[in-house]
């Protein structure tokens, strides 16, 4: 089915590698080509889908409205994203939604470069939704598995991976950072359990 | 071999012959240590060598050990550790060619809830299996390979044929993701009226047949997606109420009041939207009809992850 066009799979990545993810390309010259947001551990992304506390929305436009959100992850890493009027569901969301409050978030990664010269990662949201903890639990301990098998690829990689490689060059050679992210994450779902369980 | 799976198979193999025979656990439990630990046979051979004995006593058939054999009865779906000592009911779906000696048959059973692979030893000495019959296999160990489970027939194994024609589970396939899109065509839909068309009206008009009086259905076209692969799913009336709550009264009156379909599809995303569902139907074309679906709302264990990751 050549002529259907097959649809991006959803990421999943903790906000701390996320945001490391400044380099993006694109596989082909094409200009509908997809635009994909190089995860330093290896994995292209052109979508993610997050769940975690929406802690603060703010209408950041001046002519026309246009929302940030802040959405947290475990290890209070925090995912930026921004809605305008081309993304009136997620904008709106935005603007009703009192945080705090559990969302789930399905996006596309996109790049700005700052007048310093830093490489900011966002989040263009498709949809977002309010979602229970028991979602949320279960979003991080999937995307610590997913993150999981993306470092253990790395780690294990004999340079044949094509992402893997590519991450090498252009992010390096650390991954231990991102590791800390799950093991954090993980951590964190312990102390709860054990919390509730008291 | 420790000492409590003695005991357990003990255990087993006294319920075997308790109306039979007038045996304690530690009778059996003796036997077995004997065979086991002093003369240092194999478990399965040492069991097996048990039962003989007993069955000689009870003057009886390897085939009229009945029930109360102490092994759980369990269906192909639910095989989800190795080396359980299981009984199954099950077609003999496909029979493979061996491709060693020491495998005298290989291929698939099935029930109800799917199939799995089954292994057929040589050295077990037990009877031909027909593709397309029904068994009751007692005492089967099931086993797993890079994720998958199989069965393996043994020594101890006794087989039944079935008169009845067991059902096998049609190709369904069970997806498990976030459902992180609900597609345009979803919610509240028009179809085509004229007969053998169900097609979706656009703007009430049919691809097929123009402008039309359409007959309204509940639809959700949705993608789940674990992050590896996305499936697109379908899911009919009775399955959009199941995961909605709406039925197709409620949602034509809420687009009634509205007047406007598009409501019953917003609600439903905010419903179900970036939520995390186990779906099981056929696939047909690059979509899965969904037959069943379920919300997993249920814990998470983190425990065990968390120690793979500290360790690499």
């Amino acid at each position: 089915m050549a002529s259907t066009p097959t649809r991006e799979v959803a990421r999943r990545v903790f906000a701390r590698e996320f945001n490391d993810a400044g380099y993006t390309f694109k596989e082909s010259d094409d200009d509908r080509a997809p635009v994909y947001a190089l995860l330093p551990t290896g994995e292209r992304a052109n979508r993610v889908f997050l769940v975690g506390t929406l802690t603060e929305t703010e209408d950041v436009g001046e002519d026309s409205e246009y929302w940030q959100g802040r959405v947290v992850d475990p290890n209070g890493d925090t995912f930026f994203m921004y809605a305008g009027q081309y993304q009136p569901d997620a904008a709106s969301m935005l603007r009703e939604l009192e945080p705090p409050a559990y969302v789930a978030v399905v996006g596309k990664p996109r790049t700005y470069e700052t007048d310093e010269g830093d490489m900011n990662v966002s989040i263009r949201p498709e949809s977002i939704s309010e979602v229970d903890e028991a979602t949320r639990d279960r979003w991080v301990v999937e995307t610590a598995e997913r993150t999981l098998e993306r470092i253990r690829r790395f780690t294990d990689a004999d340079g044949t991976h094509e992402y893997v490689t590519m991450a090498r060059e252009e992010y390096g050679e650390d991954v231990e950072p991102y590791r800390h992210s799950v093991v954090g994450a993980l951590e964190s779902m312990a102390d709860a359990a054990e919390a509730s369980a008291d | 071999m420790t000492q409590s799976d003695l005991r357990t198979q003990a255990t087993e193999i006294h319920e075997q012959f308790t109306d039979q025979l007038d045996l304690t656990v530690e009778d059996v439990e003796e036997r077995l240590d004997t065979l086991v630990n002093e003369y240092k046979v194999p478990t399965d051979e040492a069991r097996r060598s048990v039962v003989n004995t007993y069955l000689d006593e009870a003057g009886m058939d390897r085939d009229q050990l009945g029930g109360g054999g102490g092994n759980e009865q369990v269906q192909a779906a639910d095989v989800d550790a190795p080396e359980e000592w299981v009984d199954i009911r099950a077609k003999v779906v496909e029979l493979w060619d061996p491709r060693a000696d020491a495998v005298a048959q290989v291929g698939l059973l099935g029930d109800e809830t799917g199939t799995i692979k089954f292994t057929k030893w040589s050295k077990s000495d037990l009877p031909e299996l027909e593709e397309g019959k029904s068994y009751s296999l007692r005492n089967v160990v099931t086993d797993e390979y890079q994720g998958r489970f199989s069965v393996k027939l043994n020594r101890t194994t006794t087989i039944e044929e079935l008169d009845e024609d067991i059902e096998v589970g049609d190709d369904s396939v069970e997806v498990e993701g976030a459902l992180v899109d609900i597609q345009s065509g979803s919610g509240l839909i028009k179809r085509c009226p004229e007969e053998d068309c169900t097609r979706v009206l656009q703007n009430g008009r049919c691809s097929e047949h123009g402008e039309v009086e359409g007959e309204f259905d509940l639809r959700i076209k949705g993608v789940l997606d674990d992050g590896e692969d996305v499936t697109e799913v379908i899911f009919d009336e009775a399955a959009t109420e199941e995961l909605t709550g709406i039925t197709l009264e409620e949602a034509k009156e809420m687009a009634m009041d509205a007047l406007d379909t598009t409501v019953v599809a917003d609600e439903m995303r905010a419903d179900i939207l970036g939520r995390y569902y186990t779906v099981t139907g056929p696939t047909f074309g690059r979509y899965v009809l969904a037959d069943e679906q379920e919300r997993l709302t249920g814990s998470v264990d983190a425990d065990e992850l968390l120690i793979k990751a500290r360790s690499i």
